[in-house]
């Protein structure tokens, strides 16, 4: 047992310390922390950024422009990005999209699509979920038909994150109805700018558009941009969703918050008292703190188990629950030391260029937004409740 | 980063393992819990013979282990067996009491303690201190070269059947001073000692201690007198990580059990298992039990860290195993529905040492308060 990090891993730290303290502007990580929202420019110059490094697809293997990190090494980058407020690498590309061609791609997409995803060429989004297939993903109705050398797809898909980005789309599209629902599914790569996708946005209940809608009318897609074999796309969906787990627990996005909370209820006065001194609001705080004290050590035990050749499988379930509970009890936090700062809510406050001042404390203008928007982090990504079905399934033998 | 126990201590767990299996069966515990003695002398030679409780000691102090690691792998396999001899009072209390404390004279008793020929408790729980360890209103007052104990103790491990009683009080200062407190290491049939044993309702057994007029020499003085809080908050927290190792392994078996009764009970012509009302409670034990794992490894890591790190460890862990085995407990009988509530099967008395061991060395009340305030400090 030994719960230090080694010194090639202490340094790999101060190396990735370095980089965020020396290349990413103050200006973002300010608005970062503060919640405020980050434009595509942003975005793309944080990708770059880090592609320039060399460390944008940190899961690639490196014959394909990946850094050739393990898993602990994945771990500290994704802690060290989380504790300096550097932008989210928007994940659809490299993460997502980029392992399922290493693994299922031919080697003409791989050339093609590898590079302009590290180059930022093309922003990519997610067509996974539909109206009526969410928890229940293999469900998925968007019918593509072959037709010579295209398919002609139609249908729906919804809750596409910053879609209204994406010049592409990776889809799960019906190819056959006539067997079980996982068989008849195929993986499709679409070119948005095609004629028949239609992108409408979803404004959701913090006022913002981050999701959207995306209708296929008759959308003529080369059959080139089939990965993998025709019906057996539910394997690149599985993979995909499994693929990349070091950071499923958001552990760095806890500590980070827990900081910045602290921060917040040592300075607030309630009744004349740091709120910090609340006895309610300090077990609140306390026992947050300890859960994700729990979760950091049960993270790292299954980051070494997997760099030490296992897989994890149920663990990841956990990390998930769990992890999103603690992310979601600190946005509660937050959002209750602002007391009556809760309420006000300008939307432009958290766009840039806005230049009045804040109403009461400058972290109330984000708290309520982050709170409500971090509902979404037990419902993403397959629900808490489909993760307690994943482990009861792979655990309890049920 | 390694989350693997060195082959040795793997080896001892296994031992232990098989020798519980083998010798140690429900029965027999039930046997010796029921017993006048509420342990069995020939079982603490078997274990002292197997090196389980040199495991809990230093080499310089006659033993081959005494690191946190070492507390977490016994009292882990010890609770996956429902032991119930005196590994807590004797070994970890009072041993490490003496060692922290104790000077050559005391340091002695350490040898019969390793070997299993002498049985020592410590006293320091009191009525109305509800946890606290620096809440002491029984007093020491010097008499030329003696001092004269006077108080009760509260709720003593094995307080019957201990040869040797470390017992907390007050030389000076008020009732909830820190500064103050002193360790006597009294013979337990020292004159003006009285007291009324009892079995605990989860098979453990236990003594209100009274001490009236008890004259002991100044040398049964443990470390320096006012400054015994040091030396029991030591004790206590070794005690804290035995008892969260103790509980991790009493949840593993709970665990199981039910698992297995999820599996093969039949109800509405199916597994009760394939109801997801119960799988999602299920997985939430299973969830919880990893994170009280986690808070273990802290706890044994943090042993021998600076006090603030490693008290808040403690407390951290304590407030964990607390409020997750109380949990597991309840979530497991449960489960298990009415069959869940007899005395018959294993797993109830499980639940039930999992629930009492939330009240000794302090309950997740405490140790969360605790935890708050050494933050604060």
């Amino acid at each position: 047992m030994d719960l230090s990090f080694t010194p090639e891993e202490q340094a790999f730290r101060a190396g990735v310390q370095r980089f965020l303290t020396d290349k990413v502007p103050a200006r973002l990580t300010a608005r970062v922390r503060d919640g405020k929202h980050l434009g595509k420019a942003d975005l793309q110059a944080w990708h770059a950024l880090l592609n320039d490094q060399g460390w944008l697809a940190s899961h690639w293997p490196e014959q394909y422009g990946g850094p050739g990190w393990n898993t602990v090494q994945k771990f500290i980058f994704d802690h060290e990005c989380a504790l300096a407020y550097a932008p989210r690498t928007i994940p659809f590309g490299v993460n997502m999209l980029g392992p399922v061609l290493i693994k299922y791609g031919s080697e003409a997409q791989k050339q093609h699509w590898l590079p302009r995803i590290l180059s930022g060429a093309d922003w990519w989004c997610q067509g996974y979920s539909e109206p009526g297939a969410g928890s229940d993903l293999a469900s998925v109705k968007t019918s593509a038909v072959r037709s010579g050398d295209h398919y002609i797809v139609n249908g729906q898909k919804t809750w596409t994150t910053l879609g209204q980005h994406a010049n592409m789309i990776f889809c799960l599209v019906r190819t056959d109805r006539d067997v079980k629902p996982q068989e008849g599914i195929s993986f499709l790569l679409i070119d948005m700018a095609t004629p028949g996708v239609d992108v409408r946005p979803i404004i959701t209940l913090d006022g913002e558009h981050e999701v959207n809608e995306v209708f296929f009318t008759d959308v003529k897609v080369p059959v080139d941009n089939l990965v993998g074999q025709e019906n057996k796309g539910w394997t690149c969906a599985k993979y995909l969703l499994t693929y990349e787990r070091t950071n499923i627990a958001g552990v760095g996005f806890s500590d980070a918050a827990l900081a910045r909370l602290k921060l917040i209820a040592a300075r607030t006065l309630k009744n004349g008292q740091p709120l910090a001194r609340d006895p309610l609001f300090a077990a609140r705080l306390a026992r947050v703190e300890i859960d994700l004290e729990n979760m950091k050590t049960t993270n790292l035990r299954v980051i070494t188990a997997v760099a030490g050749g296992g897989a994890p499988g149920a663990e990841s379930s956990m990390l998930k629950i769990r992890g999103t509970e603690i992310r979601q009890e600190l946005t509660a936090l937050t959002r209750r030391a602002m007391g009556p700062y809760a309420l006000p809510f300008i939307k432009e406050a958290l766009q840039d260029g806005y230049d009045q001042p804040a109403v009461g404390p400058e972290e109330a203008a984000s708290a309520s937004a982050q709170y409500f928007n971090n509902r979404k982090l037990s419902i993403f990504g397959g629900s808490n409740e489909i993760q307690k079905n994943i482990i009861s399934k792979m655990i309890l033998g049920l | 980063m390694n989350f693997t126990h060195t082959e040795d201590r793997r080896m001892l767990a296994d031992a232990l393992d098989r020798y519980v299996a083998e010798q140690y069966s429900l029965e027999t515990r039930h046997k010796i819990s029921q017993s006048a003695q509420g342990y069995s002398p020939g079982q603490w030679a078997k274990f002292a013979e197997l090196g389980v409780i040199g495991a809990l000691f230093t080499e310089a102090q006659g033993g081959f282990g005494g690191d946190g690691f070492d507390i977490a792998v016994v009292f882990e396999s010890l609770g996956r067996g429902l032991v119930v001899e005196p590994f807590l009072a004797s070994a970890v209390l009072a041993g490490s009491a003496l060692a922290h404390a104790g000077n050559d004279a005391q340091q002695a008793l350490l040898a019969g303690l390793i070997d299993g020929s002498h049985i020592a408790t410590l006293a320091h729980e009191e009525a109305d201190a509800h946890y606290a360890l620096h809440r002491v209103s029984t007093r020491a007052v010097r008499d030329g070269d003696h001092y004269v104990i006077d108080g009760a103790k509260a709720v003593v491990a094995l307080g019957d059947q201990a040869q040797t009683v470390i017992v907390s009080a007050r030389t000076s200062g008020d009732v909830a001073s820190e500064d103050g407190i002193s360790l006597f290491v009294v013979p337990a049939d020292a004159a003006g000692i009285s007291l009324r044993a009892y079995p605990n309702i989860d098979g453990t057994r236990a003594a209100e201690i009274t001490f009236r007029q008890v004259r002991v020499p100044a040398s049964a003085l443990l470390g320096a007198e006012g400054q015994g809080l040091a030396t029991l908050e030591h004790a206590v927290g070794r005690g804290i990580l035995a008892l969260c190792a103790e509980s991790l392994g009493a949840m593993e078996v709970t665990k199981k059990q039910t698992i297995e009764y999820l599996q093969t009970r039949k109800q509405f012509g199916k597994a009760i298992g394939s109801f997801q009302a119960l799988q999602h409670r299920m997985a939430d034990v299973l969830l919880e039990i990893e994170q009280a794992r986690s808070a273990v490894i802290n706890a044994a890591a943090a042993l021998q860290a600076d006090r603030s790190t490693r008290e808040r460890a403690l407390s951290a862990a304590k407030y964990s195993i607390g409020r997750i085995g109380t949990l597991v407990a309840e979530e497991c009988i449960q489960l298990h529905g009415g069959i869940g509530m007899t005395w018959e099967l294993p797993m109830p008395h499980y639940a039930k040492r999992l629930v009492m061991i939330d009240h000794q060395l302090g309950d997740e009340d405490h140790h969360l308060a605790r935890f708050i305030a050494l933050g604060q400090a």
